[in-house]
């Protein structure tokens, strides 16, 4: 679960090997248009130029314009390359959505808004750097965007230290946690562990309550054993057999054997690119008599439902944040969303029907900014000397309603803890189409906190 | 049988020598005063991976052992250190030198029975170790949080030192903190080259069999490389948990072992301060290049290609073989 720079850039040097090399021959043969002597100048130019880059760096740039009228600038710190980058890809779209309509509608305090975005390569270090980069040299009014939660656990730290706002949309129970920092807020999306336990009521209740789990065995995956094992028990099941599967496997037959004859519901939430794998041996190993399955959609988002070899996955049960899938009747807040980030009623992107989108978690990029804009205004916000004011605004929301600034539905926003909680989805696979059948109520993953941000020191 | 006597650098040169590199650090004690924030702030981390990388040359460049394992010194280190002071509440002082000595009993363990291979089959092996370590981050992931990682309360690392209160979330503390362990890395390494020691690892990277016939117990003298190299790697990787608040798994792959070969390469092996100057040419050369095009890890590539068509040896490598000889 890192990032590939370094490793990709020595591919892509290799790759480009050849036409990067073509020059130089020419370069040094006598005879030839340049010579050595020419390409050191080009090389003692493009030194200079890149020094001068250095020297007069976006954050030595100084505004000219009264501070009224300078936008405010979100750092939106973005998976463009590494594991996360399908993500990054849609993150990308719907923040840039987002923001086109925050600033048709008059931008925030009357100020336009302009998101400067930085590539963290899906990694918690060069995180941490862009964070940095953020803060001290484009000189963001607050940082965001940030979905993988070793890059937000990584990055969190240096936001809190220098008292950067930070929004995150990474669904991780990190932020709820209570052990990142007055700085760092998840008002956009839902955390894993309120998504987890407000699935057990209905799992039981009509799946089963004999139930296997299969899940990574890293974090992500640990989250989901410790907290679904303590809802179900709640619920008079569970939890009879865990298999955790170590993130390097490729192949899964091994572990089915371990599934007990007795089991009613498999909960399987895998992540990563063997999930096509996974399902197809899942299939062999089951063939027509499978218990029920219930799934976490995180390891099908950015895939289609229906691609070859996910066939068995017919008639099974998903967890989604949002349904991909509008349905029949989608409310005009949905429609609008689609709409403007540019998503067919298939959770498809309106160009291109096989560039599916990652629908359960992007919308909380398009939220997270409304959530921001409000608590500015609450806030008064005028620039960076209010940063605290704006902690302190964000901390005092409560509620947001269902609306085209919150599509997704209704939330509950607990300040102490800087979580948001709101409804969730099952779907069931019907014709390679999942079609919702259950939403849960809020109330259904609230829990208790675990700790008070107000009370640490600003 | 005694060693044979090896001829110490000419004096002047050996002057010239320790006048760079003693400017260079200068250089970098007064660029905090004149460069702008971000720099400043990038510079500190640069000069923490940079001493990670000077420990790998010590392998690399002067040994000729090329160790594909290194994650797992830097890894021993950050965990040494992070995790002490994250479980048992340990403040900085005690978490750094846990972390120093985690990072040396590793070196020494691997070093052991790594050395009983060469070539290939070494690289290999300390592949095979660092996976294991990797894999060991993600398996005791109650301790660790695997890939998710740890973050450093601030009250492990605000302590009292001699009546003072020490924040390692001051920037300029950090920085100056940054520096001398970048200063006391190269020290080492200018130590070690220019000692007896240093050109018996010299010489086994030149010769291994024509070392052994003069008598230099070259097991022995690999494995000394080995383990000061890997403890100043974990030196590099305690320092890095404290004073950016963070430990995780990724630390621990398979890209933090090629991360210190690449920057060794580009900076120029077998040069005291190669290794510095290649991270922070790749430090920048990823945020400048970032900073124009979403496509930058192809202009990263292409730059890359240039150098090695250009510095076939690493910059100060082909500096030293083309216009500066006396370059340690």
């Amino acid at each position: 679960m890192t990032d590939k720079i370094d490793i990709a850039g020595a591919t892509t040097s290799t790759t480009t090997a050849d036409a990067a090399g073509a020059p130089s021959p020419a370069a040094t043969s006598p005879g030839a248009g340049a010579t050595r002597r020419d390409v050191l100048k080009g090389i003692g130019a493009g030194a200079a130029l890149a020094a001068g880059g250095l020297i007069l760096g976006p954050g030595f740039v100084r505004y000219a314009q009264a501070q009224s009228s300078a936008p405010i600038k979100i750092g939106f710190q973005v998976h463009r390359t590494g594991i996360g980058a399908a993500y990054g890809r849609w993150y990308e779209r719907t923040t840039n959505a987002a923001v086109k309509l925050i600033n048709e509608q008059g931008g925030i305090n009357g100020r336009p808004v302009e998101i400067v975005a930085e590539d963290d390569g899906t990694d918690p270090r060069r995180g941490a750097e862009v964070i940095e980069k953020f803060a001290t040299q484009h000189k963001v009014d607050v940082a965001f965007g940030t979905l993988f939660s070793h890059v937000v656990i990584g990055s969190a730290p240096r936001a809190g230290e220098l008292k950067l706002p930070y929004f995150v949309v990474s669904e991780g129970h990190h932020v709820a946690s209570t052990k990142m920092n007055r700085y760092t807020f998840q008002p956009g999306i839902t955390d894993v562990r309120s998504q987890v336990i407000s699935m057990a009521p209905w799992i039981a209740g009509n799946l089963g309550k004999k139930v296997t789990m299969i899940y990574p065995d890293f974090a992500f995956g640990y989250d989901h054993r410790d907290y679904f094992s303590e809802a179900i028990k709640a619920q008079g099941g569970e939890v009879t057999t865990l298999i955790p599967v170590p993130p390097t496997e490729t192949s899964f037959t091994r572990y089915f054997p371990n599934i007990p004859m007795d089991t009613e519901v498999l909960y399987h939430v895998m992540v990563g690119p063997a999930v096509l794998t996974f399902v197809k041996e899942l299939g062999e190993h089951f063939g027509s008599q499978r218990p029920e399955l219930f799934g976490f959609i995180d390891s099908l988002e950015a895939v289609d439902l229906a691609s070859p070899g996910l066939e068995f996955l017919e008639g099974t049960h998903f967890w989604e944040g949002y349904p991909r899938y509008a349905g029949a009747n989608p409310s005009a807040f949905d429609t609008f969303y689609r709409e403007k980030v540019g998503v067919d009623a298939n959770g498809a992107s309106v160009s291109d029907a096989a560039d599916i989108s990652t629908y359960s978690h992007m919308f909380g990029c398009w939220e997270t900014l409304y959530v921001l804009k409000q608590a500015m205004e609450a806030a008064g916000y005028q620039g960076p000397a209010d940063k605290a004011k704006l902690v302190e605004a964000t901390e005092a929301l409560t509620e947001f309603a269902e609306s085209n600034e919150h599509p997704q539905g209704a939330k509950v926003f607990n300040g102490k803890i800087h979580q948001v909680f709101g409804s969730q989805s099952i779907t069931k696979v019907t014709g390679g189409k999942a079609e919702l059948v259950h939403k849960t109520s809020i109330e259904d993953g609230m829990y208790e906190p675990e700790g008070d941000y107000t009370t640490m020191a600003l | 049988m005694s060693a044979p006597a090896i001829a110490a650098p000419r004096k002047g040169l050996a002057d010239k020598a320790i006048l760079l590199h003693v400017g260079v650090l200068a250089l970098l004690l007064a660029a905090q005063f004149v460069l702008p924030e971000y720099h400043a702030l990038s510079l500190t981390r640069v000069m923490l991976l940079a001493t990670f990388a000077v420990g790998y040359n010590l392998l690399f460049g002067y040994t000729g052992l090329l160790s594909l394992g290194h994650a797992l010194f830097f890894a021993a280190g950050l965990y040494g250190a992070a995790l002490p002071a994250y479980h048992f509440g340990w403040t900085a002082p005690p978490a750094f030198l846990a972390g120093i000595a985690a990072g040396f009993l590793v070196a020494l363990t691997v070093g052991a029975v790594a050395l009983r291979t060469t070539g290939v089959a070494f690289m290999i092996v300390t592949l095979m170790f660092a996976q294991a370590g990797y894999l060991a981050t993600l398996y005791f992931g109650n301790v660790t949080r695997g890939d998710e990682g740890l973050v450093l309360t601030d009250a492990v690392r605000r302590f009292e030192l001699l009546g003072l209160t020490v924040d390692l979330a001051d920037p300029g503390l950090r920085y100056n903190l940054a520096l001398a362990l970048l200063a006391a890395a190269i020290a080492i390494t200018l130590v070690v080259v220019r000692r007896p020691i240093g050109r018996v690892l010299v010489a086994i990277r030149e010769n291994e069999a024509r070392t052994l016939m003069l008598g230099y117990d070259s097991y022995r003298a690999k494995l000394v490389a080995v383990v000061l190299s890997g403890t100043i790697s974990a030196a590099a990787g305690a320092a890095y948990a404290l004073l950016f608040a963070y430990a995780g798994s990724s630390f621990a792959s398979i890209h933090y072992s090629i991360y210190p070969l690449l920057w060794t390469l580009l900076g120029g092996a077998a040069t005291v301060l190669g290794p510095v100057l290649g991270t922070l040419i790749m430090f920048y050369l990823i945020d400048l290049a970032s900073g124009f095009t979403t496509a930058h890890l192809v202009v990263v590539g292409l730059v890359l290609v240039a150098l090695v068509l250009f510095f076939p040896k690493g910059i100060l490598g082909t500096v030293r073989e083309r216009w500066l000889p006396w370059l340690p």
